[in-house]
């Protein structure tokens, strides 16, 4: 049984899920950055006391599963989701929806996802795809981080459902309810509400959250060369660079996103300091990836002097000040009604 | 980032499928650009598994010096730690830092040594002596 579904692909692979669940049930508004931006995607934290492959958890995006919620929310689309603690009892429950008609979004970790490069397949939980069809004994997946689409075995889907670990996906499944027709104007109150959100997490006065983690990240880096020798504050850095690069985040730990998204708010709210804050998510996404070169060449052992860690902790400072600017522009516009 | 600057390195991943960027056109307005890699984030990938690598060469070292069990060095080929290992095994924490001792190890009656077994998919034989089948 295969669901009319289309497949689409996007950078990271929650807000394709969510944009392609949408797009299917006929809200087809939703762009990526769209789900992104109402989902109040955007975030920063930096745990150093949690170690997650070895390293010090670094996240750019807030937990798995808020993005698919809160859009929904926003757009006042009902949602079911789901959590077993029995791997039978999950199986049934992803072929009644299926049999319903709904494809559906599932939480996968990537460390036995066969379609993955090796080289990719850590144990990393916090991966999302979606489940449209059943054939004979394979499931028929769209994965939004890839080109085309792709099958998964009963027991391999099973096996990526029920991945143990942080984060560990316990066979969560989600899907909006049924189809609503969402107007214009709820995606533009769906932005403004998405844009205080991510604003108010990023102007956290927490000391590791948001804009102020990001500068706690900064000055943490400089020290790392001392508290802890060069191999580990490469592998560190390295860590860094993988968190913000590499997991489908669009470039410049999805700051890019978030300036296409306010570009896309402004198709909505025709409100000019849009435009202009854009630009300053634009500058910081190319900060970050300067950052990413200036780590690189510490990781690769190209660079490492002290000198060399402060220019890189002084990049993440930098960043902090632009975000930090451009979150408070971002909480004073009037939005006119 | 501009669209013409979009990294076109070649990956592992981007043998299989190309990434989504976004970027800005001439205009300054913002577009998708599918990219094959940037050469930044590969040397960043191999650095954490040349470290995976090391590692494991430890762990055997261990194992060798019977300083730990074949679990520190299954584990550590699965890229696991304890606290991965005790979800897929259904062993608690403290069980699994007890099995990494040798002489803990070596009273292990047969079903908890299957249950690591399983989980590390290779035989019990395999995991006392810590032999590893192709890949």
């Amino acid at each position: 049984m295969e669901l009319s579904f289309e497949h689409l692909q996007s950078a990271h692979c929650e807000n394709g899920v969510t944009r392609s669940l949408l797009n299917n049930i006929g809200v087809s508004q939703i762009t990526e950055p769209l789900a992104f931006g109402i989902g109040s995607g955007l975030f920063f934290v930096y745990i150093p006391l949690l170690k997650i492959n070895n390293g010090p958890v670094i996240a750019f995006r807030v937990m798995p599963g808020l993005i698919f919620k809160r859009t929904c929310k926003a757009l006042g689309i009902e949602i079911v989701r789901k959590k077993f603690s029995s791997k039978e009892k999950a199986k049934v429950f992803l072929d009644e929806c299926l049999a319903d008609g709904h494809p559906v979004g599932c939480q996968v970790g990537v460390y036995y996802l066969s379609y993955f490069p090796k080289e990719y397949r850590f144990h990393f939980n916090a991966h999302n795809l979606i489940v449209y069809g059943h054939n004979e004994d394979q499931y028929l997946i769209s994965d939004p981080i890839m080109e085309n689409t792709t099958i998964l075995s009963d027991y391999e889907l099973e096996r990526v459902r029920f991945a143990k670990g942080t984060l560990a996906p316990n066979g969560q499944i989600y899907y909006p309810k049924i189809a609503e027709v969402v107007t214009d104007e709820q995606i533009r109150k769906g932005i403004i509400t998405g844009i205080k959100k991510t604003a108010n997490d990023m102007l956290s006065p927490m000391p590791i959250l948001g804009v102020n983690g990001i500068r706690y990240t900064g000055n943490r880096i400089k020290k790392w060369r001392d508290s802890l020798g060069e191999k580990k504050s490469g592998l560190y850095l390295a860590q860094l660079v993988r968190m913000q690069e590499e997991i489908g985040t669009g470039g410049g730990g999805f700051r890019y996103i978030y300036a296409a998204f306010l570009q896309e708010a402004h198709a909505y709210n025709p409100v000019d300091e849009l435009l202009e804050i854009s630009k300053a998510f634009t500058q910081s996404g190319d900060l970050w990836r300067t950052a990413a070169v200036q780590a690189a060449g510490i990781f690769k052992g190209r660079i490492g002097t002290q000198h060399d860690f402060n220019v890189m902790g002084d990049y993440l400072l930098e960043i902090a000040e632009i975000e930090r600017r451009a979150f408070v522009a971002l909480s004073k516009i009037n939005w006119k009604g | 980032m501009k669209k013409e600057d979009v990294p076109q390195d070649l990956s592992s991943l981007g043998k299989v499928t190309k990434e989504v960027c976004y970027a800005t056109d001439e205009l300054g307005k913002y577009v998708t650009e599918l990219s094959r890699g940037w050469d930044i984030k590969i040397t960043a990938l191999d650095t954490a598994w040349s470290d995976v690598e090391l590692r494991i060469a430890d762990a055997h070292q261990k194992v060798l010096n019977k300083q730990a069990s074949p679990v520190l060095f299954f584990m550590e080929k699965g890229l696991m730690d304890i606290g991965i290992l005790a979800g897929y095994t259904g062993f608690w924490k403290w069980q699994i830092k007890r099995h990494l001792k040798p002489n803990v190890f070596a009273k292990l009656p047969l079903k908890k040594l299957q249950r690591y077994a399983e989980v590390f998919n290779v035989s019990v034989d395999d995991i006392k002596n810590m032999t590893v089948h192709g890949t």
